[in-house]
C-alpha cells in the first residue's frame, strides 16, 4: 500500500504509536516506514529518546520513556513524518509540521484530514509556532475528537478547493 | 594567448564547490568555472530540507546549503579564482580548455582538471512533447524557486522518483494544483515519506500509468494518460484525459559527459548510473592522467554524494599536484564511511549494481 | 501574471529593479535578476521558438542551458540560449525560426 499508493497501511500507522497509557504525556510518533539514509530526528532530539545508530539508513526507534513530547524533532524531519500527540479527556491534542500558506492562526477551526488527504472532521488550531530555529516550518498544536487518533495527519484550510 | 592555470574545476555545484573547498584548503590553487549567473549548481532551486547525516547539512534547506558551500569557497579569495557565466566549450587532451564569457574567449592550460559537469533531465517520448508547456521538472523548480514565476495552475507530474515526487510538493506550495503524480512502474519510485507528504494534500499518485499524449494547438491544454499491465504495455480502454496548462516530466537524470567525451577519456553506458559515465579510478580519475570527474557527471546520485565525491576529489587532485591537506589520511578515511553509509541502504542498491559494473565486477550479494 | 507574491518558505517581498525590453517588437518588462526566458515565462509567453523543418512551436524545457530549446535572438544575436541569459534593458529579443544566420560582430 505505501509502495503503491504513498499512504501506509493502518496497521502500519498503529505499529508507531505506543499504548494510550503512555499518550496520556505527550509523545513522538516517527512514521519513518522505510530504509532511506537519514538522521535528523536522531541528532536533534535533546532527550536522546530516537535512536537510529551509526547506519544512517535504519528506521527511527523512539524510547518512550525519555521522549517529553517537545516537538524539535517534528520541523528537523526533512520528510515532515512526525508528530507528537498526546490523548485528553475526549480530545487528542496533535503538534504537526506545516509549511504552506495561509498560516494557520490560534482560534481557528480547520479541516482535519487524513493520511489519503480526505477531509475526516474538525481541527482546532491552539497555537501555532514559529521560531528562527524552525527554518520556516511551522509547529502547529491543534486538537481534534479522540475518534480521530489514528486518522488524522494534517490540516487544510477551510477555503481551500 | 593561453592562460596557464593549476586545478580547474568545471562546474560548482555541490560536488565542484567541494572539490574547491577542499583543493583550497590543502593550499592548492583553484579556478572553478560555471556557466550560470549564480554558483550552486542544482542546490540553488531546493527548497526542502536535505537528507543523510549532519555531514552532508541533513536538515538544512538545498538553497542554504548552496550558501554555505560558496561562503566555504570564497574564504580563500587568494587562492580560488571564480569565472562564472563561463562555459567550457572545449576541452582538450592536452589539457586545454577553451571558455566563452559573453563575447570573450579565453585559453587556459591546466595541469589538472575536475569535471563536475552535472546532470540533466531526461526527455520521455510522448506524441506532441515538443509542446510548450512541458517542462523538465528541474525547469520548472528552477522557474519557481529562484525565479519566482509559476508554470501553470494545474499540471500533471510525469514520474515518482524523488525529483517528481519533491517538486510536486513544491508546486503545491507555490500556489498550483498538481491533479496527479503519474508513474510507469507498478511502484513509487522515491521516498515513501515524500509521497505521503503529497497523499495528505490530495494530490492522487497513480501507478502503471504513463503519457500517452499531449493535446493542444501552441501550447499543451490536455493530455491523456492510459494505464500499463505487468509488461509495460498499454491496456485499451484506460485512457483519461487530464486539463492541464503544464506537465512536469521527471523520468530520471542522464550525466553531462559532453566534456569527458571530447577529451577522449574512456566512457561506459551504465544503465544504473543514468547513461554513459567515465571509467575512473577509486580516487576519480578517469583513463586520461590529471583528469577527475565527481558528482552526477561520474553516475546520477544524490546530492550528498556529490558533496563527499567533491571533498575526496578535491584532495586527491591537490595531492597530485603536490598540495597535500594536512589531515589527508584521516579526511580520507571519513569521507569513504560516509559514501559507504549513504549508499548502503535499499536505496543504494541501484548505485552499488552500477558501480560494480563500472569495475566489472559482478555483484556479491 | 503568473509572479509568485506570497510563498512559505521562499521571500519573494524585495522590490527590483524593473527592465524593460522589447518582444518581437512589442515593449515588455521583467525584473532585474530575471533571465530572459523567466521574463518571458512570467508575462505568459509560452512559445520561444519555432522548430526548423515542421515549423512547432517550442517553449522552454529544461531551463539550464541544455536542451537548446530557448534558443530565441537577442539583439540580432541567434541561438541565444534564453534559460541562462540575464535580462537586460533595452534587450531586442525575437522568435528565432531557423538555425541562426551569421552576424556581424562590431
Amino acid at each position: 500500500m505505501l509502495n503503491q499508493y504513498g499512504y501506509p497501511s493502518p496497521e502500519q500507522v498503529k505499529s508507531k504509536f505506543p499504548s494510550l497509557e503512555i499518550l496520556v504525556k505527550p509523545k513522538a510518533i516517527v512514521e519513518c516506514y522505510e530504509k532511506i539514509p537519514c538522521n535528523p530526528c536522531s541528532t536533534s532530539c535533546p532527550f536522546k529518546a530516537i535512536t537510529i545508530g551509526e547506519d544512517i539508513n535504519n528506521t527511527p526507534v523512539v524510547d518512550f520513556d525519555k521522549c517529553t513530547g517537545c516537538g524539535i524533532c517534528v520541523y528537523s524531519c526533512p520528510g515532515l513524518a512526525i508528530t507528537v500527540c498526546e490523548v485528553l479527556e475526549d480530545k487528542v491534542r496533535f503538534k504537526i509540521p506545516y509549511e504552506f500558506l495561509p498560516i494557520p492562526k490560534q482560534g481557528e477551526l480547520w479541516h482535519a484530514v487524513n493520511r489519503k488527504g480526505e477531509v475526516i472532521g474538525e481541527a482546532y488550531i491552539e497555537k501555532v509556532t514559529l521560531t528562527p530555529r524552525q527554518d520556516k516550518t511551522q509547529l502547529v498544536q491543534v486538537l481534534v475528537d479522540k475518534e480521530l487518533l489514528y486518522e488524522f495527519v494534517t490540516i487544510r484550510s477551510q477555503d481551500y478547493e | 594567448m593561453i592562460l596557464n592555470r593549476d586545478l580547474v574545476i568545471i562546474g560548482a555545484g555541490p560536488s565542484g564547490l567541494c572539490a574547491a573547498k577542499m583543493a583550497a584548503e590543502a593550499g592548492q590553487k583553484v579556478l572553478l568555472i560555471d556557466r550560470n549567473p549564480q554558483l550552486g549548481g542544482q542546490l540553488i532551486k531546493q527548497t526542502h530540507m536535505f537528507f543523510g547525516s549532519e555531514k552532508q547539512y541533513a536538515k538544512t534547506r538545498g538553497f542554504d546549503i548552496a550558501k554555505k558551500l560558496i561562503d566555504d569557497v570564497k574564504k580563500y579569495p587568494d587562492l580560488v579564482e571564480i569565472w562564472d557565466n563561463s562555459t567550457v566549450v572545449g576541452l582538450y587532451s592536452d589539457k586545454v580548455l577553451t571558455v566563452l564569457t559573453g563575447e570573450t574567449y579565453r585559453k587556459v592550460q591546466a595541469k589538472a582538471i575536475i569535471v563536475a559537469t552535472g546532470a540533466s533531465e531526461k526527455v520521455l517520448a510522448f506524441e506532441n512533447n515538443d509542446l510548450p508547456g512541458i517542462y523538465g521538472a528541474g525547469a520548472v523548480q528552477t522557474l519557481m524557486n529562484v525565479y519566482g514565476v509559476k508554470p501553470g495552475e494545474k499540471i500533471v507530474m510525469v514520474g515518482s522518483g524523488n525529483i517528481g515526487l519533491i517538486v510536486s510538493y513544491q508546486l503545491m506550495q507555490a500556489g498550483v494544483k498538481v491533479l496527479a503524480v503519474i508513474e510507469a512502474a507498478k511502484v513509487i519510485g522515491g521516498y515513501k515519506v515524500h509521497a505521503s507528504k503529497l497523499r495528505r494534500l490530495g494530490v492522487d499518485i497513480i501507478t502503471s500509468c504513463t503519457i500517452k499524449k499531449a493535446i493542444g494547438k501552441d501550447k499543451v491544454e490536455k493530455i491523456v494518460t492510459v494505464r500499463l499491465n505487468e509488461k509495460w504495455e498499454e491496456i485499451p480502454g484506460t485512457e483519461k484525459e487530464y486539463e492541464v496548462d503544464a506537465v512536469c516530466i521527471a523520468v530520471g537524470l542522464s550525466p553531462l559527459t559532453n566534456l569527458l567525451a571530447m577529451i577522449g577519456c574512456e566512457l561506459k553506458y551504465v544503465g544504473e548510473l543514468g547513461g554513459l559515465v567515465p571509467v575512473l579510478s577509486k580516487d576519480y580519475e578517469t583513463t586520461i592522467e590529471g583528469v577527475y570527474a565527481c558528482g552526477d557527471a561520474s553516475g546520477i546520485e544524490e546530492a550528498s554524494s556529490a558533496m563527499v565525491e567533491g571533498y575526496i576529489t578535491g584532495l586527491v587532485a591537490a595531492k597530485k599536484l603536490g598540495k597535500v591537506h594536512p589531515q589527508y589520511d584521516e579526511l580520507m578515511v571519513d569521507l569513504r564511511k560516509q559514501l559507504d553509509i549513504l549508499r548502503s541502504g535499499p536505496f543504494g542498491e541501484k548505485i552499488r549494481k552500477g558501480l560494480a559494473k563500472l569495475e566489472g565486477v559482478k555483484e556479491v550479494c | 501574471m503568473m509572479r509568485i507574491k506570497e510563498h512559505p518558505i521562499l521571500d519573494f517581498s524585495k522590490e527590483r529593479k524593473i527592465i524593460s525590453f522589447t518582444f518581437n517588437g512589442q515593449e515588455v518588462y521583467g525584473y532585474e535578476g530575471d533571465t530572459i526566458a523567466s521574463a518571458l515565462s512570467a508575462l505568459g509567453v509560452k512559445e520561444f521558438s519555432v522548430s526548423i523543418k515542421h515549423k512547432r512551436p517550442r517553449g522552454f524545457y529544461c531551463a539550464i542551458g541544455n536542451c537548446s530549446s530557448c534558443h530565441m535572438i537577442v539583439d540580432g544575436v541567434p541561438n541565444v540560449k534564453t534559460c541562462i541569459t540575464l535580462l537586460k534593458e533595452g534587450m531586442k529579443v525575437e522568435t528565432q525560426t531557423n538555425k541562426g544566420e551569421l552576424y556581424d560582430l562590431k
